[in-house]
């Protein structure tokens, strides 16, 4: 790997191994994540998704391995090193006594942001009118976003979200994911764990699969499909009368799901999708629409849960 | 301001949010206020100055009162945060492990500050506006208040070292009251039992000062009994040359130093 390419990676992982007793949390994990990327980490509970985080934020040293982030070993970084990162906690808690905007005061004051700065990243999370209840009476919806408004804090270039989404409700979930992508867009890299397949599926820039400790497959939605090779569902919406004879010609190219008099659905892979497109194309005005319909995250997910054969 | 000021500041204003300030100031005030308004009733007899008689009753009590305040306000400092979750996210910040515990530290010690200045200082300076008083005894009070402020950093200090050995919150609360029924209580108890089975046979005058020296506690009643003369009269106590305030305050300083260093490093150690 050049070094221009290790400065493009905001995080650079290479053989990290951690041990805790007998326990292994990650088994030689080597992963990259380009700068202004969302990753999108997945895996079941136990999985190492939160010990790779914990890694990469410096909070604890790998066994074995190496670990870059920013361009520094997390162990060893600086106060404005620390600065450039965001942390939201998987159950992100604050002290009950303190006001929302003492709590955020006093993360602004150990990043040295500025009042009108906070405040301001306050309004973002839509506590702004909460901010000076006790956190005691906040909901979960709110004391997750209290942790993404500190997270916030700096304008940081890389943010770490362990399943930032737990506890919010579907509108909530859609402003935080909004919130993230707008950061992205001015650059800012972020690394997220969830289990909401379907929400995260559309968010992420690529998606790593972790199981039991090690990489299952990383890569953009359609990667892994294609290399889980699973097939693609295309949806064709046929002139009246035509069904019947569309389907007999198509039959041989992948899997017929469902045939009726308006359309026609069949499922194939990646190999044989471009042949099939070729063969629509050439039927010309009897195909009226199509539809691509690509394999869904959760049927990636679950193909490499039950394939015990880790890559 | 710094990581460490931030933190200090922090925790002496969680201090005021959940009363902790109030409460000890008003726990120390009452009973301040108490002994030496008993205490200045009969001065006017054995001429001992009101301040001098505060200084012994008081230091009788806060040798168990100081040590109780201290170990309740500190004992989840640390394991209170990880077991919340607070501690992983506030160490993602820029602040280092040592400014973390020196910071709740400085932080709780201005909560015992507030609480031994106002709580000792105002219920003296009103009795001593009603009654006639020495120099002397103001020295020997300011020095009760003074040595009361180490002992609760002793106890502080010793709690944060529970407070980064256990796993639970609840484990701390019983480490903490087993530590201050070992060092206030039993420890005297089992001295005392010890000399007297002994009938002087064994435990020499030595060991025996030895085995006072190694307890804060004591410490604390001998610095404040026997640092002056008058007081150490009034308490029954020949003030004993050999123990002089300063190596008496060294030791007890010692016993702050010793648990925070310790802290510090398993801390640094410690996985998250």
């Amino acid at each position: 790997m050049d070094n221009k390419t290790l400065m493009d990676n905001a995080i650079e992982v290479t053989g990290v191994v951690k041990r805790y007793g007998n326990q292994t949390a990650v088994r030689n994990v080597d992963l990259s994540v380009r700068t202004g990327e969302r990753m999108v980490l997945v895996g079941h509970n136990g999985a190492g998704k939160t010990t790779l985080m914990k890694l990469m934020l410096g909070l604890t040293r790998p066994c074995e391995g190496k670990l870059r982030v920013l361009g520094c070993d997390p162990v060893k970084a600086t106060a404005a090193q620390r600065c450039q990162t965001g942390f939201v906690p998987e159950s992100v808690a604050f002290h009950d006594t303190m006001k929302g905007v003492e709590v955020l005061a006093l993360y602004a004051r150990l990043k040295g942001v500025a009042a009108p700065e906070y405040r301001s990243i306050l309004e973002q999370v839509g506590l702004d009118k909460a901010a000076n209840q006790r956190v005691s009476t906040y909901s979960k919806g709110m004391r997750q976003r209290l942790g993404l408004a500190q997270a916030m804090l700096g304008k940081p270039r890389l943010l770490f979200l362990d399943e930032p989404t737990s506890g919010l409700d579907p509108s909530l979930r859609r402003q935080f994911y909004d919130l993230i992508d707008t950061l992205s867009l001015s650059g800012t890299t972020s690394l997220t764990s969830s289990h909401s397949l379907n929400e995260v599926e559309t968010r992420a820039d690529r998606i790593t699969i972790m199981k039991a400790g090690s990489i299952a497959a990383c890569g953009t939605l359609a990667d892994l499909s294609i290399q889980a090779g699973l097939p693609t569902m295309i949806r064709l919406k046929v002139a009246s009368g035509h069904t019947a004879k569309v389907a007999e010609q198509l039959a041989a190219m992948g899997e017929m799901h469902r045939v009726n008099d308006h359309g026609i659905e069949i499922s194939c892979l990646e190999t044989s999708r471009m042949d099939l497109l070729r063969k629509i194309v050439d039927m010309d005005k009897v195909i009226e629409d199509i539809d691509m319909i690509p394999a869904r995250l959760d049927r990636i997910y679950n193909h490499y849960m039950e394939n015990e054969q880790l890559q | 301001m710094n990581a460490l000021g931030i933190i200090a500041a922090n925790e002496f204003l969680d201090g005021l949010r959940n009363r902790w300030v109030a409460t000890a100031i008003i726990l120390l005030g009452a009973m301040a206020l108490i002994l030496l308004l008993t205490g200045s009733a009969p001065t006017g007899t054995t001429r001992a100055g009101v301040l001098d008689i505060g200084v012994v009753s008081l230091s009788s009590l806060s040798v168990y009162l100081i040590p109780l305040i201290a170990l309740l306000l500190s004992f989840d400092a640390l394991v209170g945060e990880f077991e919340r979750g607070t501690m992983l996210l506030l160490l993602t910040y820029p602040v280092t492990r040592w400014q973390v515990v020196m910071g709740k530290f400085l932080g709780q010690m201005m909560i015992l500050f507030a609480a031994v200045t106002v709580g000792f200082g105002l219920p003296a300076v009103a009795v001593v506006l009603l009654a006639e008083t020495g120099s002397q005894s103001w020295q020997a009070y300011i020095t009760m208040m003074g040595s009361s402020l180490v002992l609760g950093a002793v106890f502080i200090a010793l709690a944060y070292l529970v407070s980064v050995l256990v796993r639970e919150r609840s484990t701390a609360v019983g480490a903490s009251i087993m530590l201050w029924l070992v060092l206030v209580v039993l420890y005297d108890l089992a001295l005392l039992g010890l000399l007297l089975a002994d009938e002087g046979q064994r435990i020499s005058q030595t060991l025996f000062s030895a085995l006072i020296l190694v307890n804060p506690t004591d410490l604390y009643r001998l610095l404040n009994l026997t640092a002056y003369n008058n007081i150490g009269q009034l308490a029954g106590i020949a003030a004993r040359a050999e123990f002089g305030p300063l190596l008496l305050l060294g030791l007890m300083v010692m016993w702050i130093i010793v648990p925070l260093v310790a802290t510090i490093s398993i801390f640094q150690r410690r996985e998250l």
